[in-house]
């Protein structure tokens, strides 16, 4: 405060109305709603933790319970290894540490010798590939047809683009993941069934698979929210000064039309996150979706405590950037 | 209308036969009908929404009825009879073929009754395991709608209703796990529920269903109760500024009674809306649960694991798969539109 009388005295002009504009940032309710927006999506990633670490601790057994028949001796050796013999909250608390400080998630138990978070960044970096662009098509492809069949609205184009996507929509992913694997790759031969050995021609179906749902979404939403602003005063208010329509529909209309998008962001990625666990199992994709499904089968805790933890960083970091971005973009929108 | 103003110095008319065009004016001044009748008579006229209603009704009813007559059951292997060699003939039927010894049977004049969609690897009738799935689909998309139901609608009442730090306290909770990856709580919770209640649950009954059934309903009741108990929080806040509850506390009824007698009726439009498109979501869960392999025990079948199982031979029988993606495709579009049915034909404020 101090420091801030200072620079103003000076007469400064130029600064003080930059304070003025910081000062005005910082007490306003737009950081405060920021500040309590992080607070939450930091609890709830310490909640994830808590949670999965207890949940997986609470399992009866123990992790162990699936080997032969184990001797007292090798298990307690076994236990040792992994720092199982200490009490529970003690575990807790150097998990906890382990993660936040270094990402460390500790060593496989079935995967010998390698660490959940190399296995986890090796089917991150297949998944990036597929989530990302199938965010992408499918934010493309959603806004130019969802744009389209408003302009054309109730031609049959329109009438097919909603069709399509009213079943796309109620289709699950895992079946429209199985007919496109029947149809390109075991009928028509051009596509391979499975993405194990590599190389992109194997990511195209379940890239495809992945983005139908989102596109059809983003295409509805972006219909609907288009109808809504070439209704809008400002529509006819440029028609009457003679805009031509090509300027109309994209600086105008599509423009407001795309905040609602925006507000899908987080959850495209949630739902991208969940719909790999089942594309990976079709098409054999060695990504985060099948090392969690694989290890919640092999019971490894380890590595299903740390997938589960950098999955929901990845959606809890995308929900607040959509939510932040929404606000931003659009002035109208109170916040809370 | 003004009939007995205009001819008062004439009141035999009174009495006379009403004429045509009095008729007709008197047809628009029906008796005056409740909300819930006007909903019915709005969502009717929606085709769409109609149409799907029928076709809801009509699975359930066979998913309900048809394992009480139908000769085959859901988990008896047609080829394999105690005491003998399996009979290979049964596996893998096309639809409407005979195992060998239904052949021989069919020869001698005896009706045996098809199947109609074949049997599975297993030689299993594969027309009652789909049925079955419909059943299983059906129901803990109906029963995890009602948990749903129950939770949120306590919670947000009473949030909403005692406002305060209550209110806050019940909110950050809501936040917190709403903004979680439900569907990785999801499958780590059924995961570890399932290995804990294993053994501690043994009645016959749960066992068919299975432990991952058990929690996932359990799951639903801890994680999916959030926006039903948001939506019904701001719907309490905005109706407890009403008159009518002020002169309910006036006459010195207590919160509980207008919790129950002012404000969920009041509400209830928004909130069967929002129950009634929980149910595709909860089969749209089970389905995607039981494709990974977590979701009902084997031999019970379910949409989703009859899907799953279906991928190995998908080349060689691929109705096996089509039929149940089919299945759950209808189940669940047909719902959702008859939840927007529903939203357009009870929520005027929305359409």
């Amino acid at each position: 405060m101090k420091k801030e009388e200072k620079l103003s005295s000076g007469n400064d002009n130029k600064a003080s109305n930059l304070i003025e504009a910081l000062k005005a940032v910082f007490t306003s309710d737009a950081l405060i709603y920021v500040l309590k927006r992080f607070l939450i999506s930091l609890v709830t990633i310490f909640a994830v933790i808590t949670v999965t670490f207890f949940v997986m601790h609470a399992v009866p057994g123990g992790p162990f319970q699936a080997e032969k028949a184990i001797s007292a001796e090798a298990e307690a050796i076994l236990k040792e290894k992994y720092g199982l013999d200490k009490p529970l909250f003690t575990q807790y608390l150097t998990y906890l540490s382990d993660v936040v400080t270094r990402f460390d998630f500790g060593p496989s138990l079935k995967q010998r010798g390698r660490m959940c978070l190399d296995i986890i960044l090796d089917g991150l970096s297949v998944s990036a590939k597929l989530g990302v662009s199938a965010a992408l098509i499918s934010l493309v492809t959603g806004t130019v047809l969802g744009a389209f069949a408003a302009v054309k609205r109730n031609s049959a184009t329109d009438r097919i683009i909603m069709t399509l996507t009213t079943a796309f929509v109620s289709m699950p992913s895992f079946i429209m993941g199985t007919f496109l694997l029947m149809i390109f790759s075991l009928n028509l031969n051009w596509l391979p069934a499975s993405a194990a050995g590599g190389g992109i021609s194997g990511l195209i179906l379940p890239t495809i698979t992945l983005s139908l749902y989102p596109t059809a979404y983003i295409t509805r939403l972006t219909r609907s929210s288009m109808l809504d602003s070439l209704g809008q005063d400002y529509i006819r208010t440029a028609k009457a000064k003679g805009a031509s329509g090509g300027s109309i529909i994209f600086r105008h209309a599509l423009k407001n039309s795309l905040i609602p998008v925006i507000t899908y962001f987080g959850p495209m990625l949630a739902y991208i996150v969940t719909g790999s666990l089942v594309v990976e199992k079709i098409f054999a994709v060695p990504g985060i979706g099948r090392d969690f499904i694989g290890s919640i089968t092999n019971r490894d805790y380890p590595l299903i405590m740390g997938t589960t933890i950098v999955l929901s960083i990845l959606v809890v970091f995308m929900n607040f950037v959509s939510d932040m971005l929404y606000r931003a973009v659009d002035p109208r929108i109170s916040l809370e | 209308m003004n009939r007995i103003s205009l001819n008062c110095e004439n009141p035999e008319y009174d009495f006379l036969p009403v004429t045509e065009s009095e008729r007709e004016y008197k047809a628009y001044e029906t008796e005056s009908s409740s909300f819930f009748t006007d909903g019915v008579k709005r969502f009717l006229k929606n085709k769409v929404a109609t149409v799907s209603l029928i076709l809801i009704l009509l699975i359930t009813l066979m998913a309900i009825f048809i394992p009480f007559f139908w000769p085959y059951s859901y988990d008896k292997q047609l080829g394999v009879t105690l005491g003998e060699p399996v009979d290979p003939s049964y596996a893998n039927l096309a639809p409407f073929e005979y195992g060998a010894t239904e052949e021989a049977r069919r020869a001698n004049g005896e009706f045996v009754f098809p199947h109609v969609f074949g049997t599975d690897s297993r030689g299993r009738d594969y027309f009652i395991r789909v049925i079955y799935g419909a059943r299983i689909s059906l129901a803990v998309g109906f029963f995890a709608s009602i948990i749903v139901l129950l939770v949120g609608l306590t919670v947000g009442a009473v949030s909403g209703y005692m406002g305060g730090a209550v209110d806050t306290f019940i909110m950050r909770i809501v936040d917190i796990i709403y903004s979680l990856p439900d569907m990785l709580m999801v499958i780590l919770l059924a995961s570890v529920m399932n290995a804990a209640l294993k053994n501690t649950l043994n009645f016959p009954f749960l066992e068919k269903i299975g432990t991952n059934i058990i929690s996932l309903f359990i799951v639903f009741a801890l994680l999916y109760w959030v926006s039903m108990a948001r939506l019904v929080r701001a719907e309490i806040l905005s109706l407890k500024e009403r008159e009518y509850v002020l002169a309910a506390k006036a006459s010195g009824a207590d919160g509980k009674r207008i919790i129950k007698k002012h404000l969920i009726p009041n509400s209830i439009g928004v909130i069967f809306i929002s129950t009634a498109l929980q149910i595709p979501s909860a089969i749209f869960t089970e389905s995607y649960l039981s494709f990974l392999g977590l979701g009902v025990n084997a031999p019970m079948p379910s949409l989703g694991s009859l899907a799953s199982d279906a991928l190995n031979g998908v080349t060689s029988y691929p109705e096996r798969l089509i039929i149940p993606a089919l299945f759950v495709s209808v189940i669940v579009l047909a719902l959702n539109l008859i939840g927007d049915g529903l939203r357009d034909a009870f929520d005027p404020k929305l359409s």
